[in-house]
C-alpha cells in the first residue's frame, strides 16, 4: 500500500527532515505517526501525496512511484488519496454540498453520480441537512467532517490526515475519531499525524514515533509515550 | 473534455465573479478606465485620420500643354497620362473651358477678358489626381517626361509638407493605440493577480484534492473573459453618448466634419470588446500561472 526504502529529504534551507526512512504500510491499516513538533512527522505525510519530494530514496503509493511521478500526473494520485488538515482546508465561497462534489467534478463523473455519492457521503458524516450551508457557518467540528466527506467521495485507498483533531475540542475530537474508526472498518486505509496523547492512548492501533527525522519506535497497538 | 465539465467551468466562472465582488468590481473598473482611454484614442485617431486622408484626396497636379499643339496629339497625350500606372482620374481641360471658369471667377470684371476668345492666350491643361496621393511627386516626374508637357505643377513643397505630418500623426497614433493596448494588459494582469493571490489557498486546496492544472485555471479564463467584457461595456456606452454629444454639437473643426457616430461607433465598439476581452482572459492565465505549481 504505502512503502518508503531509505528516504531521505533535506529542505533547501538544509534542515535535514528526514533521514534514512523504511516502512511499510498495508492495506486496511490504521496508524498514529506520532512525536515532537518539528521531528519530520509532517514532511513524512506530504511526501505520501507528493506535496514534497523526497531529496533520495524511493516512495510507493498504491503502486504510484513517487520520485518518478510526473507533474502531470500529481492529479491522478491524488485522486486516489483523501487528505484531511488541522485547518480543514475546506473552500470558503463554496456550500458544503458543492466542496464535497468538488473533488467528483475534477475526476468529470456524470452530474447523477455526484448527487448521489455526495448524498451518501454526507449522511455517512451526519451532515445531510447543512448541505447548502457555507463552511464559514459551522463549527469546527463540522467543518472537519465536510473535509472528511470530502476526502471519503472518491472512495480513496487510504486517508491521510495531518493532525485533524489539533483544533478541535476533547468531546468533538472523539466524535471525528469515532468517525475514523468507522471508515477504517469500511477498509480504508488511515495514516494519521497526531499530538493527541489520550486518543492514541485510548484507541489503540499501530504507532509510529519519528524524533529527527527518523522511525524510533513502529509498535502494534502501540501508545503515544510523549509527555505533551 | 466533456460537455458538462465545460458548462461548470462557465458556471464557476460566472459565480466567481459574485462571490469575489470587490475584487471583480476593482478589476472591471481597472479595465473599464483603461479601455476608456483607448476608445476615446481611437476615435480620436480615426478622426486625423479621416481629416489627413481628406487633404490627402484634394492634391492634384496641373498639367500643363505646350502651346500650339493641335487637338488630335493632346488626345492621345491624354491616353498616354491615362496609361500610366498609379493615376486616379484625368480631367482635360481645353483652353476654351479655362477661359470660361476665368470669366466665372472674375465675375463683375469679366469684361476685361472680352476679346481673348479669338486669341486664347491660355494654355490646355491636365488635372490628374494620383492613385496614392503621396505618390504625386513620383508621378509628375514621369508625366514631365512625355511629349508636349510644358510643365507640372502641384505645389510640391506644400504637398510634401503636408505628407510628412500626415505620416507622423498616423505613426504616432499606431503607437499610441499599441502602448495603451499594453497598459491595458498590464494594468489587468494586475489586477488580476491581486485578486488570485487572494486565493491562492483556493488554487492550493483544488490541487490537492487532484484537479489538474488545466481545470483551475478554466473558470479563471472564463472569469477574465467577463471581467473584459463587462469591463468594455462602460467606455462603449460612454463614448458612444460622448462622441454622439460631440458631433451633435460641435459637429466638426474649421472645413472637417466629426465622422459620423454610426458606424464608427460599432467599430470602435468591436475592437474594444475583443481588446477587453482578451487581454482579461491573457492577463488571468498569465496571473495563475505562478500559484499552479503546489
Amino acid at each position: 500500500m504505502i512503502e518508503m526504502h531509505e528516504v531521505w529529504k533535506t529542505y533547501p534551507n538544509g534542515s535535514a527532515a528526514l533521514q534514512g526512512v523504511n516502512i511499510r504500510i498495508d492495506k486496511g491499516e490504521f496508524v498514529y505517526v506520532v512525536g515532537p513538533s518539528g521531528a519530520g512527522k509532517s514532511t513524512f505525510i506530504k511526501l505520501m501525496y507528493r506535496e514534497e519530494r523526497p531529496t533520495k530514496g524511493s516512495i510507493f503509493v498504491n503502486g504510484f512511484n513517487i520520485e518518478r511521478l510526473k507533474e502531470r500526473k500529481i492529479p491522478i494520485l491524488r485522486r486516489q488519496i483523501g487528505v484531511v488538515f488541522q485547518d480543514f482546508k475546506l473552500l470558503q465561497q463554496m456550500t458544503v454540498q458543492e466542496n464535497i462534489a468538488f473533488a467528483l467534478e475534477v475526476i468529470e463523473a456524470p452530474a447523477k453520480k455526484i448527487r448521489q455519492r455526495v448524498a451518501e457521503v454526507l449522511e455517512l458524516v451526519g451532515l445531510t441537512d447543512k448541505a447548502h450551508v457555507l463552511p464559514g457557518e459551522l463549527s469546527g467540528g463540522q467543518q472537519q467532517r465536510v473535509s472528511i466527506a470530502r476526502a471519503l467521495v472518491n472512495n480513496p485507498v487510504v486517508i491521510i490526515a495531518d493532525e485533524p483533531t489539533g483544533n478541535l475540542d476533547p468531546e468533538t475530537s472523539w466524535d471525528i475519531m469515532n468517525l475514523f474508526e468507522e471508515i477504517n472498518r469500511r477498509g480504508t486505509t488511515i495514516v494519521m499525524a497526531t499530538h493527541n496523547k489520550e486518543i492514541v492512548n485510548t484507541l489503540k492501533k499501530r504507532v509510529i514515533a519519528i524524533e529527527n527525522g527518523q522511525i524510533v519506535r513502529d509498535q502494534r497497538r502501540g501508545v503515544y509515550g510523549y509527555e505533551d | 473534455m466533456k460537455i458538462s465539465t465545460l458548462m461548470r467551468h462557465w458556471r464557476e466562472g460566472f459565480k466567481n465573479l459574485g462571490r469575489h465582488g470587490w475584487m471583480t468590481f476593482a478589476s472591471v473598473s481597472a479595465v473599464s478606465v483603461t479601455l476608456l482611454l483607448l476608445g476615446a484614442f481611437l476615435i480620436l485617431a480615426y478622426n486625423v485620420q479621416q481629416f489627413s486622408l481628406q487633404i490627402e484626396q484634394q492634391v492634384e497636379m496641373n498639367i500643363i500643354v505646350k502651346e500650339k499643339s493641335n487637338r488630335a496629339d493632346v488626345l492621345s497625350l491624354e491616353r498616354q497620362i491615362k496609361a500610366l500606372p498609379g493615376v486616379k482620374e484625368v480631367t482635360f481641360i481645353p483652353k476654351e473651358q479655362g477661359l470660361e471658369q476665368m470669366k466665372q471667377r472674375f465675375k463683375d470684371n469679366a469684361d476685361l477678358l472680352i476679346g481673348y476668345e479669338e486669341d486664347n492666350p491660355l494654355p490646355d491643361k491636365f488635372i490628374v489626381k494620383a492613385e496614392d496621393p503621396q505618390q504625386t511627386s513620383a508621378l509628375a516626374s514621369k508625366v514631365e517626361n512625355l511629349p508636349l508637357v510644358k510643365e507640372v505643377n502641384f505645389m510640391e513643397e506644400t504637398v510634401e509638407k503636408l505628407f510628412s505630418v500626415t505620416k507622423i500623426v498616423r505613426n504616432a497614433g499606431a503607437a499610441f493605440v499599441v502602448g495603451l493596448s499594453f497598459t491595458a494588459l498590464f494594468l489587468i494582469h494586475n489586477t488580476i493577480k491581486v485578486t488570485i493571490f487572494a486565493r491562492r489557498r483556493e488554487i492550493e486546496i483544488m490541487k490537492l484534492v487532484g484537479a489538474t492544472n488545466g481545470f483551475i485555471r478554466w473558470p479563471f479564463l472564463v472569469e477574465g473573459l467577463l471581467i473584459g467584457v463587462l469591463g468594455s461595456l462602460t467606455p462603449i456606452i460612454i463614448i458612444g453618448i460622448g462622441y454622439d454629444y460631440l458631433v451633435r454639437n460641435v459637429g466638426g473643426v474649421m472645413y472637417f466634419y466629426f465622422a459620423p457616430l454610426d458606424p464608427l461607433i460599432y467599430s470602435v465598439a468591436g475592437i474594444l470588446l475583443g481588446i477587453g476581452a482578451l487581454i482579461g482572459m491573457i492577463g488571468s492565465v498569465m496571473s495563475i500561472g505562478r500559484f499552479l505549481r503546489i
